[in-house]
């Protein structure tokens, strides 16, 4: 019956549900989003305390070299950051050097213990060794077809496939499984590789000024933060802390965050409100009926529930349908962000603040159904069916 | 059967008290409630299906003193025992007409006879608009309906207010003969509160209302 008659007054049923799915909808996909960032931030970071790299804006070089989703800052020289490494507060460092792509996935040049330091484990083949022998990343591999045994040129730049090295052809020699970490959208090779594809013909260059892209810290004094960059102060380098930068950046993100959050707790303010005029409107046309109900046996609290139970069965659709919009939304967004930065959001589960939304929403809902129902409570059925 | 005896009610402390003739009916039998309007008829109805409480007096109804029942028990004893039949129909517009029969059982928690329901709607020749909105149906369909929600659920008493203050002659006579012959039919007692002159020679059991302030 309750349902019955919500579908009486289809309009006001309507909007009362798009309301609610709009607000808990926009409420759910900034949960979304925002946990999808935070474990893309936190996967990442893994026990990286400090970057070393060229000077510049010190998040453009963790959102560059942590995350590989910025240009680099620039170059260092090796036998700078060596200094670094070798540094007694610094218990070890993985060099990366990096500036060509294959079909928009970028190549980097390091040693085994970066791979190690994600917990990369190999799917296919094995470990790179020798130069321009590759390890494709799974969602490189999953993208562009790569596998071992096959070869493929580089393309100078990160995103740019025009500026192809046709002299140089890497070979895969393995395939990462997926570690939903940011190797997976990387091709890993030597860091002689990289400098290899970019050294002239017969070129040669001084060991003294080789130089890589930047460093991935880990301290093992605390006091590595306050001294190291002392130690940099006269050279092109900075060091830059992962945690703070990072922090920096979803407060920057949270206050649009935050913005967002309000606007969508207004909406569902605003349906909330709805509810209870679509209820109460309901009681106001269907007083009679009500009575009616009563005179059938019906008692005081059988009334109730049922005004109740038709605000709690359009909180709960308007709440389900906001769940399903924010996994619609979630998935559209995926696709813009694995376009644009190869990260894969594809996890849609229900969060535990999500499930609390979701009570909370049906909570009010009926808490707003309530209200009239008190009202129904009152109706005195005798000067009602008289006033008919 | 029902027996009120000694009956006065006042709405408010300040407003005139209403005194009503003692009535019985018996088990099957026929009482019709005659008078003008403002003389009480409508308050008398309620009264005796419990919906207002005299201030004295006695009602009872099936040997069950109603002034013993307070909240759900009173509803659900009144669903039980009454089928009301108001001067308009009414009806919960989203449910069709067979699912306003099923309500009575619905509420009383008894599974709903739908075979039974649409005999009884087509015993009333409306049968057809059984899957119908109620607004669908003309005045007299709905009052036929109205007849049939007041009995599907096999009450000891049925209570008629003003069942044919809006019908010519032949609807009156038509509308009151189906009545009758359903209760009859259902064993239920009848009990017609009307200020309908023409309904005076059906009933040999009959109480004439008179307006009263004491």
């Amino acid at each position: 019956m309750a349902w019955r008659n919500l579908g009486l007054k289809k309009l006001q049923t309507t909007l009362s549900l798009i309301l609610l799915a709009f607000g808990v909808g926009l409420v759910s996909l900034l949960m979304l989003t925002e946990k999808q960032l935070s474990d893309t931030f936190d996967r990442n970071i893994q026990d990286i305390d400090l970057v070393l790299g060229a000077k510049g804006s010190p998040l453009q070089l963790i959102l560059a070299n942590v995350y590989h989703v910025d240009a680099p800052t620039g170059n260092i020289r090796l036998v700078d950051a060596q200094k670094v490494i070798r540094h007694p507060y610094i218990e070890d460092g993985i060099p990366l050097a990096y500036g060509d792509n294959y079909r928009g996935f970028r190549i980097v040049g390091s040693d085994e213990s970066y791979l190690e330091h994600y917990g990369a484990e190999l799917e296919n083949g094995s470990i790179n060794k020798a130069p321009f022998e590759v390890v494709v990343g799974h969602k490189v591999a999953e993208t562009t077809g790569l596998k071992v045994g096959d070869t493929f040129f580089s393309a100078h730049g990160l995103q740019d496939e025009t500026d192809v090295h046709t002299d140089k052809t890497f070979t895969v020699v393995g395939v990462l499984a997926e570690s939903r970490s940011v190797v997976d959208q990387l091709l890993h090779c030597t860091i002689e590789t990289i400098w290899a594809v970019h050294d002239g013909p017969g070129e040669i260059i001084d060991e003294s000024e080789r130089e890589i892209t930047a460093v991935l810290l880990k301290k093992r004094n605390p006091l590595a933060v306050l001294t190291i960059p002392n130690v940099i102060r006269e050279t092109n380098m900075q060091v830059a802390l992962p945690a703070i930068e990072i922090n920096r950046l979803t407060q920057n993100f949270g206050i649009g965050m935050n913005t967002l959050r309000a606007i969508a707790l207004l909406i569902m303010l605003i349906s909330f409100a709805s509810i209870f005029i679509s209820v109460y409107d309901n009681l106001l046309a269907r007083k009679y009926e009500l009575a009616l109900l009563r005179t059938m046996g019906s008692s005081r609290r059988g009334v109730f529930l049922l005004l109740l139970l038709e605000g709690g069965l359009l909180s709960f659709g308007g709440a389900t349908l906001g769940l399903i919009f924010s996994r619609i939304g979630l998935l559209v967004l995926a696709q813009l962000i694995q376009d644009k930065f190869r990260y894969d959001w594809s996890s849609i589960g229900l969060l535990p603040s999500e499930w609390m939304l979701f009570g909370m929403a049906i909570f009010v809902g009926l808490m707003a159904a309530a209200i009239p129902g008190i009202s129904a409570l009152k109706i005195d059925i005798s000067r009602t069916l008289s006033e008919k | 059967m029902i027996a009120c005896n000694d009956i006065a009610f006042q709405y408010h402390t300040d407003s005139p008290v209403l005194s009503f003739p003692n009535l019985d009916c018996s088990k099957g039998g026929k009482l019709l409630l005659l008078g003008n309007s403002g003389c009480g008829k409508t308050t008398l109805l309620h009264l005796m299906c419990g919906l207002l409480r005299p201030r004295q007096g006695k009602i009872e109804v099936q040997g069950q003193d109603l002034a013993a029942l307070k909240g759900k028990d009173l509803d659900r004893f009144r669903g039980e025992h009454f089928g009301i039949i108001f001067q308009q129909s009414h009806f919960i517009q989203s449910l069709s007409v067979l699912e306003n029969l099923a309500v009575p059982h619905f509420l009383l928690g008894q599974s709903f006879p739908k075979s039974k329901a649409l005999e009884l709607l087509e015993s009333l020749g409306i049968a057809h608009k059984a899957k119908a909105k109620p607004q669908a149906l003309s005045v007299g369909e709905q009052q036929r309906a109205s007849i049939a929600r007041a009995l599907i659920h096999q009450p000891s008493i049925v209570l008629a207010d003003e069942p044919t203050s809006a019908l010519d002659d032949d609807s009156t006579a038509a509308v009151i003969s189906l009545l009758e012959e359903q209760c009859a039919f259902a064993g239920a007692s009848l009990i017609v509160v009307t200020h309908d002159q023409r309904l005076k020679s059906r009933y040999n059991n009959r109480v004439e209302l008179k307006p009263n302030a004491s």
